[in-house]
């Protein structure tokens, strides 16, 4: 790779925020976070009175109200989760690819864990919570490898565009192979169409209980990668410099952000634009160094994935939008923002 | 310049105007020879003669139903689309510079399917309704793209990402209309998103025909200023070309062609993508794309359309077909484009 490192951010380069400013946005994650898990919990499509709710976290499930508030609970946990997991993921991704535009669906990687779940479902008759994950997870490591390859080909490496190009070409590919395999099935296009529409709406504590182990240990293999990603941002030249194997890093760290986005994708679908955002607004808030930024976009991601299915829940009642809907409705925007703040020759 | 030297490139120049016309004239001959087995061929054969007869307007019994109004609609329909795509695309992949940058993947087609979504299932309007609302929104689309790639003038990579960034919004919101679709409205939908000519008729044909009779030639017209362009707005300035103008002039008739094909098929997947750069490939380094590749969109979609009705148990729509194979297509040449540093 012969260019520099395309800059995250280029207008004020803020490399970490003093102490007592990132333990203050922290503060404020953390108590944003456990706010939108409350809305979660208390709005939805029936309107449910607190002495409901506190009652359904006893155990209780007699009226319809706490039997909702029961089914809310398994939903709001999954939605941290996930999105947990895509804001760490993204992150990851961006600093691996050194790219601002680095996102599971941007990339498409989440296309590649659909099209993985579907080819499971079309050939092998697969129909299990933990099948799905493995083919989700594989199919998302392929496509991660497929368009990095694509995108670094050629003068420049891997420049934004090159990236987000192969990304959306390889989204386009794949989503005309998945309605292939599925319009010759009918029997298969309900199950993938509601696996598709998903969202976290359908959650259960055993989905949650069979996606978590392949959670944990993406997000063990992510933050564990902080210090290399923080050489890696300084250019591959300077970070071998430094001692990092890059091309080992790269692959770890890869590795991680793909465990994190397949077993995402798996239970919830593809969900697009957590892992944009949220790297973005960290950055503004804690800085630029990784072992800040991971777990804070672990934390953002969670919250922003969290308001997400509120809103989509409150705004169309007594219908529901799906959550994925919604981030690509915030999310978008901000990635026109983003591209139109850099110039041209970055991308 | 020595007489030799001379020779020599007089001799390039006439070889490759050479294979351009034996190209264009052998697709020219392959469009007519697809659409006459289109015409034939299928659950029933006919032979020529009652064929032609059913277009001359004779009537024999069977052939007129099948052939005049069930084969000749939709043969003639693949064969206009698939000209619009290709055209359209070509448009696109010539003016950015970038054979990725066709409309399927900038968001044109997410925006009029995405219209067309909503007239069928949230608005139930007819095919004159959705063919409209399809065409206004593509045009919508393609305005708010080139808005929001404006700064400065606008730059080809910053449009191309920008057009990444509306499709998600896009496809999103054609995801939200399906899932609060009735089962039979959805079935409709689904199959106009893939790009389906089952049903044709002259209805949705007429509309294509008349848009390609003013939209056509005002493109070909912009074909030197287009040329020009190829080597970079500012080089294009200095030799006279009004860079804005034309490019204007351009996305509006490309955008409707490509709308106006989109409403009636819906979005064939990867035509629009896939014709430039095949007609490129063939043609070789002579002239303008425009003409061959509408060609070969032509040809694409009637060989896949009777691909898709013929050659399998299940008869799948056009799009699946070329989607399928376009998809490989695409991935080669995402690898050889970047490989080479980027240009048609």
């Amino acid at each position: 790779m012969t260019q520099l490192a395309t800059p995250v951010v280029p207008d004020v380069a803020v490399v970490r925020r003093p102490a007592r400013v990132r333990l203050l946005w922290f503060l404020v994650a953390l108590a944003l976070l456990l706010a939108f898990m409350t809305a979660s919990v208390a709005f939805g499509s029936r309107t449910v009175g607190w002495s409901d709710i506190l009652a359904a976290f006893g155990g209780a499930d007699e009226t319809m109200e706490q039997a909702a508030v029961t089914k809310r609970i398994p939903r709001t946990l999954l939605a941290v989760c996930v999105g947990a997991a895509l804001g760490l993921a993204g992150a990851v991704m961006q600093g691996v690819t050194r790219n601002p535009l680095g996102d599971p669906s941007i990339l498409g990687v989440s296309m590649g864990a659909s099209l993985a779940v579907v080819t499971a479902m079309v050939t092998f008759g697969l129909s299990t919570a933990t099948g799905y994950i493995w083919a989700a997870i594989l199919g998302a490591a392929i496509a991660a490898v497929f368009v990095y390859a694509v995108g670094s080909l050629g003068r420049g490496g891997a420049t934004p565009l090159k990236l987000a190009l192969a990304g959306a070409a390889t989204s386009a590919a794949f989503t005309s192979l998945i309605s292939a395999l599925v319009l010759g099935r009918n029997d298969v296009a309900g199950g993938f169409r509601s696996w598709q529409i998903g969202g976290v709406g359908g959650a259960t504590y055993d989905s949650i209980r069979q996606v978590l182990p392949f959670l944990g240990v993406g997000f063990v293999i992510c933050l564990l990668s902080a210090r290399a990603l923080n050489s890696l941002a300084l250019g591959d030249d300077l970070a071998a410099g430094l001692g990092e194997r890059v091309a080992l890093v790269r692959g770890i760290a890869g590795l991680g952000s793909v465990l994190l986005c397949g077993a995402a994708t798996a239970v919830a679908g593809p969900i697009g634009f957590v892992g944009l955002v949220v790297p973005h607004v960290c950055r503004m808030l804690v800085g630029l160094d990784h072992r800040w930024l991971l777990p804070f976009s672990a934390l953002l991601g969670a919250s922003l994935l969290t308001a997400a299915d509120v809103v989509g829940r409150v705004v169309a009642r007594p219908a529901e939008i799906d959550v994925g809907i919604v981030t690509a409705l915030i999310g978008a925007p901000f990635f026109i923002y983003i591209v139109r703040r850099q110039k041209v020759r970055q991308l | 310049m020595s007489t030799t030297t001379l020779e020599a490139v007089t001799r390039g120049r006439v070889r490759r105007t050479r294979r351009r016309h034996v190209v264009l004239t052998v697709l020219t001959l392959g469009i007519v020879a697809a659409f006459a087995v289109s015409l034939m061929a299928g659950r029933t054969f006919y032979p020529p003669a009652d064929v032609l007869a059913v277009i001359a307007g004779e009537n024999v019994p069977g052939a007129t139903f099948t052939v005049g109004t069930l084969r000749l609609p939709r043969a003639v329909l693949a064969a206009l689309a698939g000209a619009c795509f290709g055209l359209g695309g070509v448009t696109f992949q010539t003016m950015l510079r970038n054979p990725l940058a066709s409309p399927d993947i900038i968001g044109i087609s997410s925006g009029a399917s995405a219209a067309a979504a909503f007239a069928i299932v949230t608005l139930q309007l007819d095919e004159v309704g959705v063919s409209v609302f399809a065409i206004v929104a593509g045009l919508a689309v393609a305005l708010v793209i080139y808005t929001l790639s404006f700064k400065d003038g606008v730059a080809g990579a910053r449009l191309v990402l920008i057009g990444i960034g509306i499709a998600a919004m896009l496809d999103s919101l054609t995801a939200y209309v399906l899932s609060q679709a009735a089962e039979w409205d959805l079935q409709a939908a689904m199959r106009w998103l893939t790009g389906s000519l089952n049903g044709a008729t002259w209805q949705e044909t007429v509309p294509v025909a008349v848009a390609m009779t003013v939209l056509v030639p005002l493109l070909l017209s912009q074909t030197r200023n287009l040329a020009m362009m190829q080597m970079g707005d500012d080089t294009a300035a200095a030799l006279g070309v009004r860079v804005e103008r034309t490019r204007i002039l351009v996305i509006v008739a490309a955008v409707g062609l490509i709308a106006f094909a989109t409403a009636a098929t819906g979005p064939i997947a990867f035509v629009a993508f896939l014709a430039g750069p095949i007609a490129a490939r063939i043609v070789g380094p002579a002239g303008s794309l425009l003409v061959p590749a509408a060609l070969v969109g032509s040809l694409l979609v009637l060989a896949a359309d009777f691909i898709g009705q013929f050659a399998f148990d299940t008869r799948y729509p056009v799009g699946v077909v070329t989607g399928v194979l376009g998809a490989p297509y695409l991935i080669y040449l995402l690898i050889r484009t970047n490989r080479a540093g980027g240009s048609l």
